[in-house]
C-alpha cells in the first residue's frame, strides 16, 4: 500500500535499518543506518531506542531528488496537471523540491501570480520553488519586474517554451540578473531555426517524411546566450540540452570561467528519435530495427508516429544521446531535469505534427536513470549528484544526510521493477512513451522537509 | 462470384493464402511476394477491364473517401477502383484542418465508421495520420497519400507503369528530379523501386535531396545531367510552386533552369528512357509540354495503371 503526505505533516521519527546510503555530499556509498528524530537527521547510535524501525535491506537511501524543471500547469485547467497532482507525482518519484515553470495560463510574470503559486504550494507534497517568466506575458519584449519576486524565492527567470528571441533583451536581462545571483533559464532554440519543425532532423525524419529540427538550432542560440553571459557577467542556466555540439559549446565556455550551467532530461539521455519510428530501445543498447536502419526497417503500425514521442527540443540521435550522458558523467551537466510536461488526452490523439509537445517525467526520471546505472552508462554517485546534489546547490538548497540537517531523503528498491501504467502514476496525465514499459527502481519513502511524503509497503523490523 | 467470372487468374487469387495485412499504411510493409501479388492482380484488374467486365468482390461492402486535401485524380481513380469492384462509394467529410473545428481526426473517423463504412481511403496532410487512423478505427485503412511521408498506391502504379516498359526492374537505373524532400510519392517509390532490384538517383537542389544519402540503393546528384545520364527511366516530381525563394531554390526560374526537363537532356539518359510524373503536372516549370506529350512520356499510361492497381489493392485488402 502506498500512501502520499505533505510537507505541513507532522515532522517524522523513524530509523531506516541497513540500507546502502549514497550521499556524494559526503563521499559516503556503505551500508548503514540512518535516523530521523522530529524531521532531522542524527546519529543513528545517538537515535532514541524507541523509534518505528524500517527495514532497509536491499534498498538505497540517498538526498532526495530536485527538480529544476516541471510544468505544473497551474493556474491552468486544473485537470492537466495541478500543484497537488503534480506535486504527488514528484513525491512518487523520489524529489523534496521541484521548480515550476512559469507558462501556465496566466503566466507566472508578476508578483500576484508567483505568490499564488507559492501559496497554493503551502501544504503539497513536495516544496514548490518558482521559476518566473522572463518577459511580460512571456513576449520576450519588457523584463518581468524581478526585484519583487525574490522575497518569493524565484531560483531563476525564464520563457520556457521558447528561448528570449531578442538577443538585445536577453542581454538586458542578463546584465540586470548579474547581481542577484539568479539565472536566465534559456530553452535555447533560435526561433528561425525550428519554425515547423517537428523532430530531431536525421535519417528518420527524412524516412517518416516530419519536418525535421536542426541540431544548429540549439547550438546557434547556445552560442549566443554564451557571449551574452560572458560580455555582462550574468548567468545563463540552458535548460533540456539535447545535443552534442551544444554540450561540447558548453565544456568550452566553462573551461573559459563564463558563468553557464545546464541540464538535460530523462528522455534525451535514453530516448532516441528512432522512438518517432517506433523503436523502443533505450539509447545505450545495441543499435537493432530503426535505429541501425531506419531506411529499411519497416514501421510498426502500432507505434509508429506515437505522439508521446512528440516532445521540445526534439528526441535526440543516439550519437548525442550518448554523448549527453557522458556530459551528465564528467560533470559538464549539472543537473538531470525533467521537463516533466503533462498534456491532457485530446492534445495527444491527434496527428503527430498537430500533437502538443512535451511528455510527463517526474515519475519515471529516476527509473531511467538507474537504467543507464544498470547499463553501465552512469555510476550510482553520478546519478545521485545530477539528480539531487546539484540541482538542489544551484538553487542554494543543501541535500545532506549528515547529522543534523533537515531530513530530505529517498528511498529506493533498485531491484525491483515496475510497469509503467495509467493506473500507477500520481500525476493527472499520462502522455510518456514509455506508458506500458517495465523500468528497474521502486521508491519507497520520500521525505521532504523532515515528513513523509511518499511511502510504499516499508516493512517494519524488531 | 468469382468462379462464375469465369476468369481463371482471379480464381487464382481467390485460391491464394490470405493476405495477412488489414490495412495498407505504405509499401514498406509488403514483402516480395506480397508485391508480386499486388502487381500479379493488377494486371488481371487491368485486362478484365480492357474487356469490359465487371466484378463485385466488394458488392454490399461501404468505401468511404477521406480526402482531407485537396486531390483530383487519386480520389477519381480510387472511386472508379472501388466501383468497378461493386463497392458502394461514400465521400467522407473530413476537414483540412479539423483540429480548428474541434473534432479531431479520430472522432470524425470513428463517427462515420458507424454509418457502416468498412475501408476508408484517407488522403490527409500530416506524415503519419492513416497511422493514427489505423490504430484509432476498426475499419480498413488505405494510405492515399500522406503528407510527405508515403503514396503506397503511386509507387505501385509507378512501378507497374515502369515494368510494362523496362520488362523488369532489376538491375535498371531510375532518376527521380525535384523536390524530394516534400514528396510523398518519392519516399514510397524509393521504398518500392529498390525492392524490385532497381537502384534510384535523386536529382535536385541541396535542400530538396538532402537526409537521402543514407538509404540503400540510392544516389543522391545535384546536377541534372549527371543524374539523368544512362538512366533507364526518369521521373519527374511536381514541383510545388510556394517553395520558391528560402525553400531551396532561389527562384522556380532558376529551378527550371537547372533542374527542369526537356528532350534535349532527357537524350542524356538510355534511349527510349519512359519519363513518368506524378501529375499534376505543371508544363514549363518541372517539364516542358513537349516532353510531357513525347511518345517517352508514359504520364497518361499511370493514370490508366493507377485505377488497376487500386482496385487490386482493395481487392486483397477485402480478402
Amino acid at each position: 500500500m502506498s500512501a502520499f503526505g505533505r510537507v505541513t505533516d507532522a515532522p517524522a521519527s523513524f530509523v531506516l535499518v541497513g540500507a546502502r546510503i549514497v550521499d556524494p555530499s559526503l563521499g559516503t556509498d556503505a551500508v548503514g543506518d540512518l535516523a530521523v528524530v522530529a524531521g532531522r537527521l542524527v546519529d543513528p547510535a545517538a537515535a532514541p531506542t524507541d523509534l518505528p524501525r524500517l527495514v532497509g535491506a536491499g534498498l538505497l537511501a540517498m538526498p532526495a531528488l530536485c527538480d529544476l524543471h516541471a510544468h505544473l500547469r497551474e493556474p491552468g485547467d486544473g485537470r492537466t496537471e495541478t500543484i497537488e497532482s503534480g506535486s504527488r507525482a514528484a513525491a512518487h518519484g523520489g524529489y523534496a523540491t521541484v521548480c515550476a515553470m512559469p507558462n501556465t495560463d496566466p503566466p507566472l510574470d508578476e508578483r500576484a501570480r508567483v505568490a499564488l503559486v507559492v501559496d497554493l504550494a503551502r501544504d503539497a507534497a513536495c516544496r514548490v520553488r518558482v521559476v518566473a517568466a522572463a518577459t511580460r506575458g512571456r513576449e520576450g519584449e519588457r523584463m518581468t519586474e524581478v526585484g519583487e519576486l525574490i522575497p518569493l524565492h524565484i531560483v531563476g527567470i525564464s520563457d520556457d517554451g521558447a528561448a528570449v528571441a531578442s538577443a538585445r533583451v536577453a542581454r538586458g536581462i542578463l546584465a540586470y540578473l548579474a547581481p542577484l545571483d539568479l539565472p536566465l533559464i534559456e530553452h535555447a532554440e533560435e526561433p528561425s531555426l525550428a519554425v515547423g519543425a517537428v523532430m530531431r532532423s536525421g535519417r528518420t525524419a527524412t524516412r517518416l517524411g516530419l519536418s525535421g529540427w536542426p541540431g544548429s538550432a540549439e547550438l546557434s542560440m547556445v552560442e549566443r546566450d554564451i557571449g551574452l553571459a560572458k560580455e555582462t557577467g550574468g548567468w545563463v542556466h540552458l535548460t533540456h540540452l539535447s545535443t552534442a555540439a551544444a554540450l561540447e559549446a558548453v565544456r568550452r565556455a566553462r573551461a573559459r570561467g563564463t558563468r553557464v550551467t545546464c541540464d538535460v532530461t530523462p528522455h534525451h539521455l535514453a530516448l532516441t528519435d528512432a522512438w518517432v519510428a517506433g523503436d523502443r530501445g533505450f539509447a545505450w543498447e545495441e543499435p537493432t530495427g530503426a535505429v541501425a536502419d531506419p531506411f529499411r526497417t519497416p514501421l510498426d503500425p502500432e507505434l509508429a508516429y506515437d505522439s508521446a514521442c512528440r516532445v521540445n527540443p526534439p528526441l535526440p540521435t543516439r550519437e548525442d544521446a550518448l554523448a549527453l550522458l557522458e556530459g551528465v558523467a564528467d560533470g559538464t551537466i549539472d543537473a538531470i531535469a525533467t521537463d516533466h510536461a503533462p498534456h491532457p488526452r485530446e492534445r495527444k490523439a491527434v496527428e503527430f505534427a498537430a500533437a502538443a509537445p512535451g511528455m510527463i517525467g517526474l515519475e519515471t526520471a529516476l527509473s531511467v536513470g538507474l537504467a543507464a546505472v544498470e547499463a553501465g552508462r552512469l555510476t550510482l554517485p553520478d546519478l545521485v549528484v545530477a539528480m539531487a546534489t546539484r540541482p538542489a546547490a544551484l538553487i542554494g538548497e543543501e541535500r545532506s544526510l549528515s547529522p543534523g540537517a533537515l531530513a530530505d531523503l529517498a528511498v529506493v528498491d533498485p531491484q525491483a521493477r515496475w510497469c509503467v501504467e495509467p493506473d500507477a502514476l500520481a500525476s493527472s496525465s499520462t502522455n510518456t512513451p514509455l506508458l506500458g514499459m517495465e523500468l528497474p527502481g521502486v521508491v519507497r519513502l520520500t521525505v521532504a522537509s523532515g515528513r513523509i511524503t511518499y511511502r510504499d509497503g516499508l516493512d517494519s523490523a524488531r | 462470384m468469382i468462379e462464375s467470372l469465369g476468369t481463371p487468374p482471379v480464381a487464382d487469387h481467390a485460391k491464394a493464402p490470405t493476405w495477412r495485412h488489414r490495412h495498407l499504411l505504405d509499401v514498406d510493409q509488403l514483402d516480395h511476394a506480397e508485391i508480386e501479388r499486388c502487381l500479379g492482380l493488377a494486371i488481371e484488374m487491368r485486362s478484365l477491364r480492357d474487356r469490359g467486365e465487371r466484378l463485385d468482390l466488394l458488392r454490399s461492402q461501404i468505401v468511404g473517401l477521406a480526402f482531407a486535401e485537396a486531390s483530383t485524380r487519386t480520389r477519381v481513380s480510387f472511386e472508379v477502383a472501388a466501383a468497378a469492384l461493386g463497392a458502394q462509394v461514400v465521400d467522407l467529410p473530413i476537414e483540412a484542418s479539423s483540429v480548428t473545428k474541434g473534432e479531431s481526426l479520430i472522432d470524425t473517423l470513428r463517427t462515420l465508421e458507424r454509418t457502416g463504412v468498412g475501408t476508408i481511403v484517407l488522403r490527409h496532410a500530416a506524415s503519419g495520420a492513416p497511422y493514427l487512423a489505423a490504430r484509432s478505427v476498426g475499419a480498413r485503412v488505405v494510405n492515399a497519400g500522406d503528407g510527405t511521408h508515403a503514396h503506397p498506391t503511386q509507387a505501385l502504379l509507378d512501378a507497374l507503369t515502369l515494368r510494362d516498359a523496362l520488362g523488369t526492374l532489376e538491375g535498371k537505373r531510375v532518376a527521380i528530379v525535384g523536390d524530394i524532400g516534400h514528396s510523398r510519392v518519392a519516399r514510397s517509390n524509393i521504398h518500392l523501386l529498390t525492392a524490385l532490384g532497381a537502384t534510384v538517383r535523386l536529382v535536385g537542389p541541396p535542400a530538396w535531396v538532402r537526409g537521402f544519402e543514407d538509404w540503400p540503393g540510392v544516389s543522391i546528384s545535384h546536377e541534372l545531367e549527371e543524374g539523368l545520364r544512362d538512366a533507364d527511366a526518369v521521373m519527374a516530381l511536381r514541383v510545388q510552386l510556394e517553395r520558391d525563394a528560402g525553400g531551396g531554390v532561389p527562384t522556380l526560374r532558376e529551378y527550371t533552369a537547372r533542374w527542369g526537363l526537356d528532350e534535349e537532356r532527357m537524350a542524356l539518359a538510355a534511349r527510349d528512357a519512359p519519363l513518368l510524373h506524378p501529375g499534376p503536372t505543371n508544363e514549363g516549370v518541372e517539364i516542358t509540354p513537349e516532353l510531357a506529350a513525347s511518345p517517352r512520356s508514359l504520364i497518361g499510361r499511370q493514370v490508366s495503371n493507377g485505377v488497376a492497381v487500386r482496385m487490386a489493392v482493395l481487392a486483397l485488402l477485402a480478402s
